[in-house]
């Protein structure tokens, strides 16, 4: 069996450094075996953060070898074991400790935006109808996990830490979920404008490229939002509306 | 009062999964303060990980079904040992449920005429499921998320729970830590509703994630709640069995429910060899049938796939034992077939089992599409738990309220599957609603210091022993004692062994010792979460050992027949003065008679 060193950013918010651990590498194996290896035998208050191991939760997103992944979908066979393996928190947010990063903001930020509002019931008994064609795309919204990665990715985020001025990919795909449900009603344009700052996005994609769900988020998400925006205050017969209207 | 942040509510709801948000939206609904703790993260609890669907006799997909072929289909699966009124209220209730969910935005996947889409699952008589994909738990936890957010509940995230705090036999709150910081918190309640799930983790095969350590049953039974039905734990017939770190990972029903079968190493369809008489009637006796069944003929009866999960699990197990086994110790689940059937069978794969699609392409590198799957049991639900009166959910204890897989009764000797979602919705709205009432009717009791310090005494050991035990090598011992010693088959003389595993076990937890600072420290987390594994697996192992019959997930090689006298008893566990753990019987109360109509109508 192929031996592989992990090397594991151990540390708080102060102070930090990478430690290398040895781990025997087993067929089949995901880095979160090798993390969990790790731990039950050399670094028993190892923190990392996961839940379900089968890319369904989302929680165990970090930095291998420079990538944002899930540790449990990472197979060990897809990484060169000749190297030491990096695994690194993500780096967009504050740490709390080793592998656990502090995701609050995205918590913060979806509580921002207003939430889903039904047109009222196509039928008496509290029911709708609604085709499945119409349903697919958002269902595609729908699959996201909250792992984070896109906004680990993100520029705007990650090097220009504006995480009070812009909610990041994951919530601009939880706003088009809202916005293009083929039951609501509400109207998100506003604040995705003024205080959710979809400008600041320049479609370079990064947050598409890592989606562990292979969610469309530019060219599905953001890009129709930002269509939106741009429907609802450049369009220049409804800028001229508003003069009029005020 | 020790010096640690104390968080008044008016109700606590522990745990937020799918029974623990909608407890904590409806007691919100009253208007009554209502605070959640959570183990991990929002929106990550095991409620994510729910695959098939949500049981409902909506009647959209098939309209011959109504509550009370859903009622009759949950008796049956259970055995008739499950709690009849709870089985009856979640028939009735599960339906408002579900559409409930779509007014707050979720969004199923629909029938041609634009309604929720239903699908087959084992042991339930007509297309019932509402369902998204495969993801439906998914959908499921994050429309409850985002509807509870804007409800005005406080949520404390990454919290866990060490003690329920009493005053004169009643619980008023609950003491724990905060992970981020490894803080101690006081939660003052006059309600507190459990909502913590089930207890994967006692075993080492099981597709339930860490958090499953039992915390609710533990908390309770400490509290001087009863347990009940605690020997039924249901192993999944279909977790992943390779890759080796991936052993026990579920392997969705619904793959069996769009016509996936299962074959020995031989291509023998074994699940043929062996139907139960209680369901013959209902099964399909050759291929050609069950195919047309899993293709919505209404005339076609049920493939034998879709039998219950005890029964499945079990002709699993045989095949393996008798050498017809495939390579790494389980059978094939082959759905790949389908494409003899079907003509763009990968495409239809892909979008109704998209992340199974996944889950095996990249754990196993196995294209389900064109390949059979290698599958065996994996633990995976407990249907014993807290014991509550059907109506409110409150346990014993008053002030305690329980719901979804820490409680019990619904789900009787065998649950199945797509009950679980629906049951977390029913009862965790009573649980939310009744909890209200009682906060409202009861005034908050007094915090007794005594209780909290001992508590957190308890809580620091672990970083002030001198020894040299590790408290992940303890948990995994427990594991692999519990999984050969009680798992699906048992014997007599190998649970009293367990019982004698688990005092030694016991005596090597009491000197675990953890590294490092409170910080975000998962060896102390293991280490404070074995107590409640202890609790549990003990409370398995006395009722396992006190039902000598075999029924639904009790599978006694020992007494290999089904005795009636014990179908009208159920097995309670509770705390005794002198700190021991007590095993008593239960009646169950005679079944009303027009239930018992019902049930003899759709027999």
């Amino acid at each position: 069996m192929a031996q592989a060193t992990f090397r594991i950013w151990r540390g708080d918010s102060q102070n930090g450094s990478f430690q290398d651990y040895n781990v025997e590498s087993a067929p089949g194996m995901v880095v979160l075996d090798a993390v969990h290896d790790i731990q039950g035998s050399q670094a028993p208050d190892l923190a990392v953060r996961w839940n379900c191991k089968a890319g369904r939760c989302g929680s165990c997103s970090a930095e291998i070898n420079g990538n944002p992944k899930l540790m449990c979908m990472t197979r060990m066979s897809t990484l060169d074991l000749s190297q030491p393996i990096t695994v690194e928190p993500m780096r967009a947010f504050p740490l709390v400790r080793d592998l656990v990063a502090h995701v609050g903001s995205n918590y913060r930020a979806k509580k921002s935006i207003r939430p889903f509002k039904p047109r009222p019931p196509d039928f008496p008994d509290g029911t709708w109808r609604m085709h499945q064609r119409d349903v697919d795309r958002v269902q595609e919204f729908r699959k996201c996990i909250e792992c984070f990665l896109c906004q680990d990715v993100c520029h705007v985020l990650r090097n220009h830490g504006l995480h009070e001025q812009f909610i990041g990919p994951r919530l601009f795909v939880y706003s088009a979920a809202l916005e293009m449900h083929p039951l609501d009603t509400e109207s998100r344009a506003g604040a995705l404008k003024h205080s959710h700052g979809i400008g600041f996005c320049n479609i370079t994609k990064c947050c598409t490229k890592v989606c562990p769900e292979e969610i469309t988020i530019t060219d599905n998400a953001i890009i129709p939002l930002k269509e939106r925006v741009v429907d609802e205050y450049y369009d220049p017969i409804r800028r001229l509306f508003r003069v009029f209207t005020g | 009062m020790p010096h640690h942040p104390v968080h008044e509510y008016d109700v606590l709801v522990i745990g937020a999964g799918g029974a623990g948000l909608r407890a904590a939206i409806e007691a919100s609904s009253a208007g009554v303060k209502v605070g959640v703790v959570s183990k991990s993260l929002l929106g990550k609890a095991h409620t994510v990980m729910a695959e098939g669907g949500i049981a409902a006799a909506l009647a959209n997909t098939d309209t011959r079904d109504d509550w009370r072929v859903h009622f009759s289909d949950t008796m049956r699966g259970g055995q008739y040992v499950n709690n009849w009124r709870m089985a009856e209220i979640h028939a009735k209730e599960a339906p408002d449920r579900v559409r409930e969910l779509e007014a707050w935005g979720a969004l199923f996947d629909r029938t041609p005429d634009g309604r929720i889409l239903q699908r087959n699952f084992g042991g339930h008589r007509y297309p019932r499921l509402a369902h998204v994909g495969d993801r439906t738990g998914l959908e499921m936890i994050r429309t409850l998320q985002d509807h509870g957010i804007h409800k005005g509940i406080g949520f404390h995230m990454e919290t866990t729970m060490l003690t329920l705090l009493q005053d004169a036999g009643r619980v008023i709150g609950a003491f724990g830590y905060e992970r981020e910081r490894g803080r101690f918190q006081i939660f003052h309640a006059k309600a507190v509703v459990l909502a913590t799930g089930g207890i994967g983790r006692a075993f080492k095969i099981t597709s339930n994630s860490w958090e499953y350590t039992g915390d609710g049953h533990s908390l309770a039974y400490h509290a001087g709640a009863a347990l009940i039905d605690m020997e039924f734990v249901q192993f999944h017939p279909t977790g992943m069995i390779w890759p080796p770190g991936g052993r026990g990972i579920l392997v969705t029903e619904a793959v069996r429910g769009e016509g996936g079968i299962l074959l020995n190493k031989d291509g023998r369809r074994f699940m043929f060899d062996d139907i139960p008489p209680a369901y013959r009637n209902q099964t399909a006796d050759n291929e050609e049938e069950g195919w047309r069944y899993t293709q919505g003929d209404k005339n076609a009866r049920r493939p034998p796939e879709l039998l219950t999960r005890d029964h499945v699990a079990r002709c699993i197990v045989r095949e393996v034992r008798q050498g017809r086994g495939s390579p790494h110790g389980g059978v094939f689940l082959d759905v790949s077939w389908i494409k003899a059937k079907l003509p763009n069978a990968a495409e239809h794969i892909k979008k109704k089992l998209p992340s199974m699609y996944h889950q095996f392409k990249q754990l196993a590198d196995v294209d389900i599409t064109r390949e059979p799957m290698e599958v065996g049991p994996t633990t995976h639900y407990v249907m014993g738990g807290v014991r509550v009166d059907a109506e409110t959910q409150m346990s014993d204890v008053p002030g305690l309220f329980a719901a979804g897989e820490c409680a019990a009764g619904i789900n009787g000797a065998n649950r199945l599957g797509g009950n679980s979602l629906s049951d977390l919705l029913v009862f965790g709205k009573r649980a939310g609603e009744h909890a209200a009432a009682y906060a409202k009717a009861n005034g908050a009791g007094q915090i007794n210091n005594a209780q909290i310090e001992k508590a957190e005494r308890a809580a620091m050991e672990p970083f002030e022993r001198n020894s040299a035990v590790n408290p992940y090598q303890v948990q995994e011992q427990l594991q692999d004692m519990m999984q050969d010693l009680v798992g699906i088959v048992r014997r007599e003389e190998e649970m009293l062994c367990a019982l004698d595993r688990l005092r030694e076990l016991r005596a090597q937890a009491a000197q675990v010792v953890v590294p490092g600072n409170r910080e975000y420290n998962n060896g102390w987390h293991t280490a404070l979460d074995l107590d409640n594994l202890f609790t549990v697996s003990e409370a398995i192992t006395r009722a396992a050992l006190e039902r000598r019959e075999c029924r639904g997930a009790q599978f006694r090689d020992d007494y290999p027949e089904k005795d009636s006298t014990y179908g009208a008893i159920s097995f309670l566990i509770r705390k005794a003065a002198d700190g021991s753990m007590q095993v008593s019987r239960e009646p169950i109360p005679e079944l009303r008679p027009d239930l018992k109509q019902i049930i003899e109508e759709f027999k």
